[in-house]
């Protein structure tokens, strides 16, 4: 007879938390389809739950919602490659010139807590009401995190590995392609996350603000033809992809970062 | 009353001079440059990019109009309206989820992973609640707020000295004492930085509303600008705005004593 292996008590814990998270997310969705359905909440401000989740079929099939969702990743994989490009070239020079560094490391920080997404209409001004306007949205707002993290990755090189490409007599590009870069990766990956999150939220809000391209402009749509269930589940559906697009980058920082 | 019997090396200040403020200031200089040039040139369509001389104008226009500020007092208001409701929000959660570890492992995922998701995309939610007026606005600004402000507060609470909460329980402190006691006081740097980013958060959040749906504020103001193509004005504001922010931003570091907090 083969033993059975029974859970230890740290999992049971962490099994039963988060039976207890969820559950009460299913109860909170029961007693709000519950009280909608008896009427103490107007179906006119707030549909069923059972109403959304069902229109999530005529969102896929009337609304084209993947075409819109590729559109909106497109976006966001533009702004991404901009940005990923832009910061680590951008970084890499602050840390080969000193000084510039010193200069502006203080100014790149304080404008990756700048409310950019407010500057719109003036990107609408310059790029017009197009693509374009929404990523460079997105890619100005994405890019002082990749910056200060390609920074930080690179000036937090182990010496011993400095001074091993050093005894290879490595020529200055090939210090910076063989030993500096891998070994600031996994930092560098941490900017590049939070620069494709802030990217996210920037284009599917620049979107939703202008009433254009893919899944922020499928709400207000929706919203304006009064489509009540179709906004809530558009609502749900940009939730979700923020969710997943949050922990694939995690899954990637995670399997970049190096074992102790 | 004057020390006596302490020598204290007397630091020279930095020349005003030095290398890294002439970069700045070289970079200034050739932004301002650059822009003043394009405005010149013609090569893009008149007023995109208007002169430093008629934005510098549209400023001065702007903070002697009153108008403006009626409409700054309204977009006050508001973020400080959804600061304060989303602000003590996060914070109870905060306490509540810090304090207990099955609670957090039950529901801060759903905060966690919920705070970076766009918060403006709940407006047309927000204005069926509430309406088109500054309600709406409030509600996205506490919506913003709240994710930022709860999440530092937990994991600020989580890093508590062990010390300190064993010292208060040790005095059978009650569960009122503990909050304002111990925890409240040893959290002062994360709850700060929690309300420092929930402004910010607070502030995009009105504001973006405003410019979808208003008809008064300053996020109604730029988008009025941009729809009559008064692009000086609606730099101007721009700008305003941003020095504002960032004002705003240091004034609630300062006011919560934030440098002065050493750190171990």
């Amino acid at each position: 007879m083969t033993a059975v292996a029974l859970p230890s008590r740290a999992a049971r814990y962490s099994y039963s938390a988060r039976i207890l998270g969820w559950g009460t997310a299913a109860v909170c969705l029961l007693a709000m389809e519950a009280v909608i359905r008896i009427g103490w909440i107007s179906q006119f401000i707030v549909p069923p739950p059972s109403e959304i989740a069902a229109s999530f079929g005529r969102l896929i099939l009337e609304e084209h919602i993947i075409r819109r969702f590729f559109y909106t990743v497109g976006e966001c994989l533009a702004a991404g490659a901009m940005i990923t490009v832009c910061g680590i070239a951008v970084g890499v020079l602050l840390c080969r010139y000193g000084l510039f560094r010193k200069a502006y490391e203080t100014w790149i920080a304080a404008l990756a807590s700048a409310p950019f997404v407010l500057a719109y209409p003036l990107f609408m001004v310059i790029f017009g009401r197009n693509a374009w306007a929404i990523i460079v949205m997105g890619f100005v707002s994405g890019l002082p995190p990749v910056i200060l993290k390609t920074i930080e990755g690179i000036s937090g090189t182990r010496r011993v590995l400095v001074n091993v490409g050093r005894s290879f007599n490595l020529s200055g590009s090939q210090q910076v392609w063989k030993i500096l870069f891998p070994a600031a990766l996994p930092t560098i990956f941490v900017g590049v996350r939070l620069g494709l999150i802030f990217a996210l939220i920037n284009i599917v809000g620049t979107e939703f603000l202008i009433n254009f391209g893919g899944l922020g402009q499928l709400i207000t749509d929706l919203a304006e033809r009064y489509d009540l269930a179709g906004t809530y589940a558009a609502i749900c559906f940009v939730i979700l992809v923020s969710i997943l697009f949050f922990m694939v980058l995690e899954r990637v920082e995670r399997w970049l970062r190096p074992v102790d | 009353m004057a020390e006596a019997g302490r020598l204290t090396r007397v630091h020279a200040p930095p020349p005003v001079l030095n290398p890294v403020m002439l970069l700045r200031v070289a970079l200034v200089l050739a932004l301002l440059m650059i822009w003043e040039l394009l405005a010149r040139s013609g090569w893009l369509y008149r007023d995109v990019v208007p002169s430093l001389f008629k934005v510098a104008a549209a400023v001065e226009d702007l903070l002697t109009t009153k108008d403006y500020y009626f409409n700054l007092g309204v977009t006050s208001a508001e973020i400080g309206a959804a600061l304060l409701i989303g602000g003590l929000s996060g914070i109870a959660v905060g306490l509540l989820l810090g304090a207990n570890r099955f609670l957090a492992k039950a529901y801060e995922p759903f905060l966690y992973y919920l705070g970076p998701t766009p918060k403006i995309i709940f407006f047309p939610v927000m204005i069926m609640w509430f309406g088109v007026g500054p309600e709406s606005k409030v509600a996205l600004g506490t919506l913003s707020c709240f994710f930022p402000v709860a999440l530092n507060v937990a994991a600020g609470m989580r890093q508590i000295d062990k010390v300190l909460i064993r010292v208060g329980e040790s005095f059978r402190a009650t569960a009122s004492d503990m909050v304002f006691k111990i925890y409240l006081p040893a959290m002062r740097h994360p709850i700060i930085n929690g309300v420092r980013l929930g402004f910010g958060f607070a502030l995009i959040g009105t504001l973006l509303a405003e410019t979808k749906l208003s008809n008064k504020g300053i996020g109604f103001l730029i988008i009025q600008a941009y729809s009559t193509f008064d692009m000086p004005r609606m730099y101007a504001m721009l700008i305003i705005l941003f020095v504002l922010a960032f004002g705003a931003n240091a004034a609630i570091g300062r006011l919560g004593g934030l440098e002065t907090i050493k750190r171990t």
